[in-house]
Parts: C-alpha cells; structure tokens; sequence
C-alpha cells in the first residue's frame, strides 16, 4: 500500500523550504520590477515606469531583437541536425559505437559550460584573423551547436514511444521510405519536434557564458546587455526586463507541457 | 504450373545473428501456397511462421533462398515495390488519421484518382460493415472494429495475397469466434489468398484451405485438415494438432508388436522401431476378453458431452479415450477396472523417426 509521499515526516516544511528558495526571488522580482520608485529596496508604489524605461532604451531593443533572432535560427538549425540524429539513432538498425554517438551528441549537456567557451574562443580567434570575418555567424554556429542535444532528447523520447510497426505498416501499403516520414513519421513526432524547438530556443535566448566569450563588439545579447547594465549599478530596468523574459519562458513551458503531454 | 501458384518459397534461409551464435529461425523452407487458398502457418511460438510470413512481405532479407509471386522473383524486393498487404498482430493503425484515411492510405500511395480512393474506401469499409465509423479517429475504436479496419486498409489496394500475423490474438474468445468467421467470409468474397499465421490449432483447422505446421524452423507437414489431423506425419505434428496417444512398437512380419507384446495392423513402414498413434476418439471400449489389448482404468473424467477414460496398457503405457457420455451420466465404468481396447480399423497410423 504505497501512502501519498505527503505522509512522510517533515515533507511538508521541506518541500517549502525548496519551493521557497526556488520561486520567492522570482516573485520578488517581478513584485519590484513594478515598483514606481527609484530605489531597490523601498516600494514606492505601483508602475509600469521601468517597463516603458526599457522599452524605450534602444540598447535593450537592439539586443532583444539579436537575441530573438539568433535564438530563432539556432533553434531551427539544432532542431533539423537533432531530428536526423534521432531518426538514426532509433529508427535504424543497431551500429556499432551508437553508445558513443549518444554520448557524442549529448557532450554540450555534460562538458562545463566555460571550458567550450574557451575552446570556441580560440578556435573561433583563428578564423576572426584569418579570414577577417567578425559577423553573427559565430554566434550562430556556437548557438546552434550547444542547442542540439536540448532539442535532441525530446525527439528522440518521442520517437522512441513511437511503434516502429506504424512505419513497417506504411511501407507495406506502399509508401516509399520519404513518404513513410511525410506522411507518418514526421506528422507524429512533430509535437516531440516543436518541444525540442522551443527547448533549443530557451537555452539559446538564456545563455551567457558561451555568448560573451564568442560575440565580437557590438554583438551584445539581451543576457550579456544586462549582465553588462549589472557590472555598473543594479538597475529597476534590468528587472522589468527580467519579468518580460519570465513571461515569454512561462508562455513557451505552457506550450512545451502541452506539446509532450500524452495523449491517450 | 505457376498460374495456380501465388507464393513459392524456395530453400529459404533466414539466420539471426553471426557466426557461432547465428540461429536459424527458417532452416531450408520450400512451399508453395496456391491462388485463391486460406492458408494457415501453424506452430508454437519461435517456429519461424512469423519470419515466414516477414519475408514474404518484405520486412525482412532472407539469408539465402527465393520467393516468387506469381512466378516473379520477389525475394530483393522491398515491401512498398510488393503487391502484398499485411494485417498486423497490433494493427498498427495510423493514430493520426480517420477510419477513411487509414484505408484510403496504401490506394493514395498507389497514386489512385481521388474519386476512384474514395469509391474503393466506402465498397471497403461496407464489406467490414465499418461505413458508420468512416470519419472516427482510429484510437475512439474497439478491438474488435480495430481489427475490421486494418482488415479493410489491407484489402484496399487489392494485393495478390494478404498475410495476417495472429490478428485475433488480441480478441476475447467470443469476438474471435466472430472474427473467424468473418475472415473466411472476406476470403471467399475477395477471392485472395490468405496467409494466415497462428499458435491456435482450432483457428487453424475451422478456418484454413491448408495449413502447414512448422516447428524450430522447419516445415513440418503441409496439407488440408483432415490430412493433418487423421494422418500426422510424425510426433511433433501428431501431438500439436489436437490430443493423442503415442504406442512405442516394432515392426513384424505380421504387424507391429507393442511393446506390451501385442501385434497390431497398421500402415505399413520402413523403420523398424515406430510410434504408432490414434486419436482418443477412436478408442472403443469393449469387454476384456473381445478387445484386441486389455488395460486397467486408471482414471475417469467428466466433461459434461464426453468422459475421458484414462488406462494403462499391460507395459504401463497411458492412453486415453474419449468416450460419448451416456444421456443418464453413469457410463457404468469404474477406476480400477479391467477392460478390453479395441483399435478401429484404418485408425492407428505410423510415425517413423
């Protein structure tokens, strides 16, 4: 007879004690974000200032529309490798060294963050001096790479709770095997497809460490525009920004959620 | 000779794995499967029927041998390029589609005219008597409708030969009684061959033109289902098919001694040492001293329309009879009894091996 975890001694004031130091700052952030004074530490009173403040910085704008757009295109781009990935990795018969691939693919999800920032860094160096180019591309390349296993797990869990007899079925009623994937395979993984989109995209548009150590001058992300604002003096903008970027992410969790729920 | 043949199955081989750990789950199978039968792969699971049936298809390469349809050599082909449709033991229908989508999908892969899929769509799931269900998603289906529309999705293209991998195992007793009929009834109005693949020797026998039993990956005995049941090839075939009993003997100038010391007629064989077997039902029980072997009663069993007599021959061998109950229940025998057994003729008949 298993008993509601809620029975056991002390669940309840630890469970608290998580809850509290995961979401109380959140909820202190957006509470002040609407705060109509000055000062960070004393309500003034309700305001929407700081919201307009930053929307008329045109700092913030820039880096938000950077920060959107590089997020958008890494998302697709990690989007198409992982979902290839994944079909090769479930929908093909066993290879040798598949286990090794897996753990290939997942390496951004395990390596430290800062060590690939380095590496990316020099790496990326080489190429600044000799071919002159310091555009977005680095970014994107850099982006999309760390973005591929997000997108990839969702995939593939999707794929594999998929019956492989579904695609043994379509080739039997004659579809050829890019048929199979139009009109079977890809319909039915699309929800695992948008989840690990959306995954891709968050982590992008979250991301710091990476960013700075890649961006050339000029090429300030939303997170590295604020983490810049920070360095100099803590300001209410950098918290209505915050409550903006909450927002989306919980708008894009709803979506996911929705997206990876099954369906009986 | 190969207008009257759908399928020919020649020296086919198909081994898993490599080397020392390779296994043969068909081991040198040739068969032939005619136009227009409802044929029945029958065996116990990991006999390699299922295999069988994955080649044909196209599913899987075999490791050596050929497959002709219609006289075509198939075996390289894949299973979009073969004009064969499976129903699959899960059904595998597409989640999402509609009931009509489903079985418009292998007419739309041909490249059909729109009004000519959807002509053949509704003919489909009349003659599955699903036409009120068309739009429904497949999931809002019960088993039993489930079933109906793999069915009529297989149907649909009109494939030179359908094959079912035990699609009634999923059913309840009653609805598989349904369904056998049905399925019969869908042979005959379509006029296709059927391969049929299952463990149920009762589904195998009500429903089948011919079956062939298979066993570790060997085709055992092919032929209609009075052949099979009256005259089993060997042991394998006589014990899986129905229950039996087995009688050790050698072969005489005279006959075959039992190994009670008793000689018997039977078949006439090569071997010397035989299994000679016989159908419970065709035991007949008569006083000791008229019967052509005496045996003690060990044990009787009632089953309401038959009483199992279970006894002993002199040697200690078992077998058992089937006997009609009497109207009144009491058939007047007891355990521990001695009685004379009595073999009709024609009825013990001859395992080599």
């Amino acid at each position: 007879m298993a008993r509601p975890i809620s029975h056991l001694p002390g669940f309840t004031p630890i469970a608290m004690a998580v809850f509290a130091a995961l979401y109380l700052p959140l909820v202190i952030l957006v509470f002040y974000s609407f705060n109509a004074g000055e000062d960070l530490a004393h309500w003034e009173g309700f305001g929407l200032h700081w919201f307009a403040k930053a929307w008329e910085n045109d700092q913030v704008k820039d880096s938000t529309i950077r920060s959107l757009w590089l997020a958008a295109v890494a998302a697709v781009i990690s989007t198409v490798v992982a979902t290839m990935a994944a079909l090769g990795t479930t929908r093909r018969a066993r290879f040798k060294g598949q286990t090794f691939i897996y753990v290939m693919i997942n390496q951004p999800l395990m390596v430290p963050e800062i060590v690939t920032a380095v590496a990316l860094l020099i790496f990326f160096a080489w190429f600044k001096v000799t071919l002159g180019y310091q555009g977005m591309g680095y970014l994107v390349l850099a982006h999309s790479a760390f973005c591929i296993p997000f997108a990839y797990l969702p995939i593939r869990a999707r794929l594999e709770s998929m019956d492989l007899t579904l695609e043994t079925a379509a080739a039997d009623l004659y579809a050829t095997p890019f048929a199979t994937f139009r009109r079977v395979t890809f319909p039915l993984l699309l929800p695992g497809i948008l989840a690990g989109m959306m995954l891709a995209f968050v982590t992008s548009l979250d991301d710091v460490v990476i960013t700075v150590f890649v961006k050339s001058a000029g090429q300030d992300t939303l997170p590295t525009y604020m983490l810049g604002q920070i360095r100099r003096q803590v300001s209410t903008e950098v918290y209505a920004i915050s409550t903006m970027l909450l927002g989306l992410t919980v708008v894009m969790l709803v979506a996911f959620m929705a997206l990876t729920r099954k369906k009986d | 000779m190969s207008q009257t043949i759908a399928i020919s199955a020649q020296n086919v081989i198909k081994a898993f794995g490599h080397g020392e750990h390779a296994v043969r789950a068909l081991d040198d199978v040739s068969l032939d499967i005619r136009k227009g039968e409802f044929f029945t792969l029958l065996g116990p699971s990991g006999c390699g029927k299922t295999t069988l049936l994955r080649l044909i298809a196209g599913f899987e390469m075999p490791s050596g041998g050929t497959i002709l349809l219609d006289g075509a050599d198939i075996t390289n082909l894949p299973p979009n390029k073969r004009p064969v449709n499976t129903v699959f033991q899960s059904y595998a229908l597409f989640p999402h589609l509609t009931v009509a989508q489903n079985v418009a999908f292998g007419l739309e892969m041909l490249g059909k005219s729109k009004s000519e899929v959807s002509a053949r769509v509704a003919e489909m799931l009349a003659l599955v008597k699903l036409d009120h269900l068309a739009a429904r998603k497949t999931s809002q289906l019960s088993g039993g409708q489930q079933q109906r529309v793999a069915l009529a999705r297989a149907l649909a293209p009109q494939p030179k030969v359908l094959l079912l991998d035990e699609p009634l195992s999923a059913l309840d007793l009653k609805l598989r009684k349904e369904m056998q009929i049905e399925l019969k009834r869908l042979q005959l109005e379509t006029g296709i061959t059927f391969v049929f693949v299952t463990h149920d020797q009762e589904e195998a026998l009500t429903m089948s033109d011919r079956i062939g039993v298979m066993s570790s990956g060997h085709l055992q005995q092919v032929g209609s289902p009075k052949e099979i049941y009256t005259r089993p090839r060997n042991r394998f075939v006589a014990s899986f098919i129905g229950e039996t009993n087995f009688l050790p003997a050698t072969r005489e100038a005279l006959g075959y001694r039992l190994d009670c010391g008793i000689v018997v007629q039977a078949p006439a064989s090569q071997a010397q040492r035989v299994t000679l077997t016989i159908r419970p039902e065709q035991l007949r029980l008569v006083p000791e001293a008229e019967g052509d072997v005496p045996v003690k009663i060990t044990n009787l069993v009632y089953f309401g329309t038959d009483t199992h007599c279970h006894m002993s021959l002199p040697d200690g061998t078992e077998v058992v009879a089937r006997l009609q109950s009497p109207s009144d229940g009491e058939s007047g025998l007891q355990v521990g009894q001695g009685i004379g057994l009595r073999f009709l003729p024609g009825a013990l008949q001859v395992l080599e091996e």
